[in-house]
């Protein structure tokens, strides 16, 4: 009567006929068994798939590190292969930001050059003889794979185990996270969000169990995080506000004190072996809601524990009542002090410009400046998440439909990181790990729903037909039957809907990735004449003739983009680099660069300096070139010496380089370096010389004539120029 | 006034001790323990305020050690408390195996931590 269950071999829950592994049945495994086998394989598909769709660049051009921020973590890498973690650990760099230098030791993340060095020592050791700069390469795809593998079990933790694999499916392609993350972008936030979400993963799992030994794993993913970027302000700000909406919720329990205590002590004593990291967690404005949120709870859970004790209500009001005032007013007074006297440091203005999105643009220019610090346009959401755009509200009403610990977390993980990646663009990459989540929720739970409607159907009408007896249950099953006659054909067409949104999504992802994010950024390529690939290597070419033609101690002065590549590859000292720790000095290279030529001359005395570099799309079209970011050298330059004027190189507010430019523009430093001998050239058929293919105009001022500096080299395309500062005139 | 909440007080006070004295041993002796390490650890703040606190880094060892031994002395307390239904499968023994990894995690962190 009906389908029993059977100990024993069970047949496989699809109609045999239809079952595509009839070589699974041969085999003779169980159901359970069958499962784990689709799971594990599918798992490692999804591994080797998340690595796979990350090689574009490789294949298209070479394996190569991209961008400018990777250099500086190769260099570190390759210092710390050579030299040993005790060098590396107590260096300071003279070649970078002369003459001030660097504590580099003391002043980067070394969670990423760890990684890769012992990645590579192990490799070595099992006799494998790579070149470090191949493990630095493939160091962030390798950690991809990781994270889907973390992402499954966070997502079995939260739901179930379809959720999981959905998890794992979804993150592995998303463009998001790819962005980050390709083959040679060798930067921190590759080895981030693998730190980040495994002490999610960890937390969930501690608040879940309520055991020590999670809690110090947490503990231990949280200083993997501090050691590997400084987006770790976000754990220790999202756990205590998790932990404070649990308490006000009254979904507070012993396995969550136990839980947070162990992951912030331990968590925050191994923070502050990170020398960068220092002793923030005790004074710094951004670490201050974790502290708060610890002492709360103690007093909490102490007030719990006595009411627990006293079985006599009015007692424990009067306790409640000393206590409280005590405890408020002791936290507001240290809290107080410690603002006022300024030992709580305020919030910095990285982060500060998160909660007020306008500060930046006002005060630091710096951080305005970066391309990727700009608030995200819905085209960016849209083309980084595609289809979890809309999954995501559907994901979070099935959280909500379920409410647990888990779930809680994960629903604020989404929502914060959300509203964080509207604010800054770069920020999309912490907000992507939450969005696969709960869109996974949301797919998994549709699907599942989904199949088990096409399930029933066929399972109620197989036992209504092949049992003649009629119990009231088949009636009524039946009768069901009857009353939605389309109810499995609509089930079949949603499903099929489903799988085709889903399909869209993989092909998007796959075609973004291919577009968008494959790019080196250090070599640019672009379709010839006749459709060929013209691929132009200016920059390496610029860097290693920096390297082989200058004295090994010549200084290179350059806008500070362009820094770190400078040293890596061309391995001479810079003035100016990516790290912008000091304003003032990059202030002082955009006076430079901003002046007369005669006001550079003393400028660049004074540093010593060697060679210019400057970065000029005139003739290739290249619109990143030094000419486009000028306004911003002017800006930084005047916050700092304010006879450096913006409006001097502005016409009527525009920005022009063509006849009708500002004076002191067609005279700048910049200018005559950039359009040097470019008077000369015709860059396009049918138009004068002199056509400035990045502006689209022909210059102003086309007989440049330099009297300070001459020019030693232009790379084949013109990207890069290179010229040699000239001694003093002798006096006689 | 002053009376009633002093006769509070006393009242809180006698019947807080009646309370107490009813737990077990083995977790009497656990919260001798914490008050024994949030003593240490005011000494040390007492002794950072008379001389200064120059290592910071030393000081702060110090005082988080103690601040680690008690909260992870209370959360043993949590777990090994009988009266506590979400630990009731966790044997005590596993308890305080955590309670050791931990601890020895902490003072590892704590000798490198002091210079």
């Amino acid at each position: 009567m009906g389908a029993k269950a059977e100990n024993g071999v069970k047949p496989p829950p699809l109609a045999p006929s239809s079952f595509p592994f009839p070589f699974l049945r041969t085999l003779k495994l169980k159901t359970k068994q069958q499962e784990l086998l689709i799971r594990v394989s599918a798992l490692a598909l999804i591994y080797v798939l998340a690595f796979a769709v990350r090689l574009f660049s490789v294949l298209r051009y070479e394996s190569m590190i991209h961008e400018f921020d990777p250099y500086f973590n190769y260099r570190t890498t390759l210092f710390l292969t050579k030299n040993g973690f005790y060098e590396f650990w107590n260096w300071f760099d003279a070649e970078s930001w002369y003459p001030l230098g660097r504590i580099i030791g003391g002043t980067l993340f070394p969670g990423l050059m760890v990684t890769a060095a012992l990645i590579y020592r192990a490799l070595r050791f099992l006799t494998f003889a790579i070149h470090i700069r191949e493990v630095c390469v493939l160091t962030a795809p390798f950690f991809a794979s990781n994270t889907t593998l973390v992402a499954y079990f966070f997502g079995k933790e939260i739901w179930d185990a379809g959720a999981g694999l959905a998890a794992a499916a979804l993150i592995a392609i998303c463009p998001g996270y790819i962005s980050r993350s390709v083959a040679g972008s060798y930067d921190n936030e590759g080895v981030a969000i693998f730190a980040l979400l495994l002490t999610f993963y960890f937390f969930v799992k501690a608040v879940n169990t309520g055991s020590l030994a999670w809690g110090l794993a947490s503990a231990f993913g949280y200083f993997y995080m501090v050691s590997a970027w400084g987006g770790y302000v976000f754990i220790i700000n999202l756990v205590p506000l998790y932990v404070l909406v649990l308490l006000i919720t009254g979904r507070y329990s012993m396995r969550l004190y136990v839980a947070y205590n162990c992951m912030y002590i331990l968590g925050m004593l191994l923070a502050m072996q990170i020398r960068f990291v220092g002793f923030q967690h005790v004074q710094s404005g951004e670490h201050m809601a974790a502290m708060g949120v610890f002492f709360l709870m103690q007093v909490f859970y102490f007030v719990d524990w006595v009411k627990y004790i006293l079985h006599d209500p009015k007692l424990f009001h009067s306790f409640l009542r000393i206590t409280l005032t005590c405890s408020i007013s002791v936290g507001a007074l240290a809290l107080g002090i410690g603002m006022a006297t300024g030992y709580i440091s305020p919030w910095t203005g990285r982060f500060y410009s998160l909660l007020d999105p306008t500060y930046a643009k006002d005060h630091i220019p710096i951080i305005a400046s970066v391309s990727e610090h700009q608030p995200t346009a819905w085209s960016s959401f849209m083309f980084d998440f595609h289809i979890l755009l809309f999954l995501f509200p559907a994901g979070l009403y099935f959280c909500f439909k379920r409410l647990s610990d888990a779930t809680i977390f994960i629903v604020m993980y989404g929502l914060t990181s959300m509203y964080f990646a509207g604010v800054m663009v770069r920020l999309i990459l912490v907000a992507t790990p939450a969005v696969c989540l709960i869109s996974a929720v949301a797919v998994s739970a549709t699907i599942k729903n989904l199949t088990r409607l096409i399930r029933t159907k066929s399972k109620a009408s197989q036992t209504g037909s092949s049992k003649g007896t009629s119990s009231l249950k088949a009636s009524a099953k039946a009768s069901l039957d009857q009353a939605l006659p389309f109810q499995r054909n609509a089930a079949i067409a949603l499903l099929a809907g489903a799988f085709y949104l889903l399909s869209r999504y993989a092909i998007h992802c796959t075609w973004v990735t291919s577009e968008a994010y494959s790019s080196p950024s250090i070599v640019l390529a672009a379709r010839g004449a006749h459709g060929g690939r013209v691929i132009f290597d200016d920059y390496r070419e610029a860097y290693f003739w920096l390297r082989q033609n200058t004295s090994p101690d010549a200084k290179v002065m350059s806008w500070w983009d362009y820094g770190y590549q400078i040293t890596a590859m061309g391995n001479r000292t810079v003035i100016v680099d990516n790290n912008t720790w000091n304003n003032t000095h990059i202030a002082t290279v955009g006076r430079a660069m901003s002046s007369y030529e005669d006001e550079a001359y003393e400028i660049m005395q004074s540093l010593d300096v060697d060679y210019v570099l400057v970065v000029f799309g005139g003739v290739t079209g290249y619109s990143s070139d030094d000419i486009n970011k000028f306004l911003w050298m002017v800006r930084i330059g005047g916050g700092v010496f304010p006879v450096i004027k913006e409006p001097d190189y502005l016409v009527n507010g525009e920005y022009r380089v063509d006849k009708g430019a500002a004076p002191k523009m067609l005279n700048c430093l910049m200018y005559k370096l950039c359009y040097y001998r470019f008077g000369e050239l015709t860059t396009e058929y049918g138009k004068p010389t002199g056509y400035d293919r990045a502006r689209g105009v022909e210059i102003g001022n086309k007989n440049v004539k330099l009297e300070y500096l001459e020019e030693a080299f232009t790379t084949s395309n013109w990207i890069v120029r290179i010229y040699k500062v000239k001694p003093p005139k002798n006096r006689w | 006034m002053a009376k009633s909440t002093s006769s509070d007080a006393q009242m809180l006070i006698r019947s807080l001790r009646t309370a107490y004295a009813a737990t077990p041993t083995n977790l009497k002796i656990i919260d001798l323990y914490v008050v024994y390490a949030i003593v240490t650890a005011v000494i040390q703040v007492v002794y950072m305020g008379i001389v200064g606190s120059f290592p910071f880094n030393s000081f702060l060892s110090g005082v988080l050690s103690c601040v680690g031994t008690t909260v992870l002395a209370v959360c043993l307390r949590i777990q090994v408390n009988k009266e506590n239904k979400e630990f009731k499968d966790l044997p005590p023994e596993r308890a305080f195996a955590d309670f050791v990894l931990c601890n020895l995690v902490l003072h590892l962190v704590i000798m490198n931590f002091l210079g």
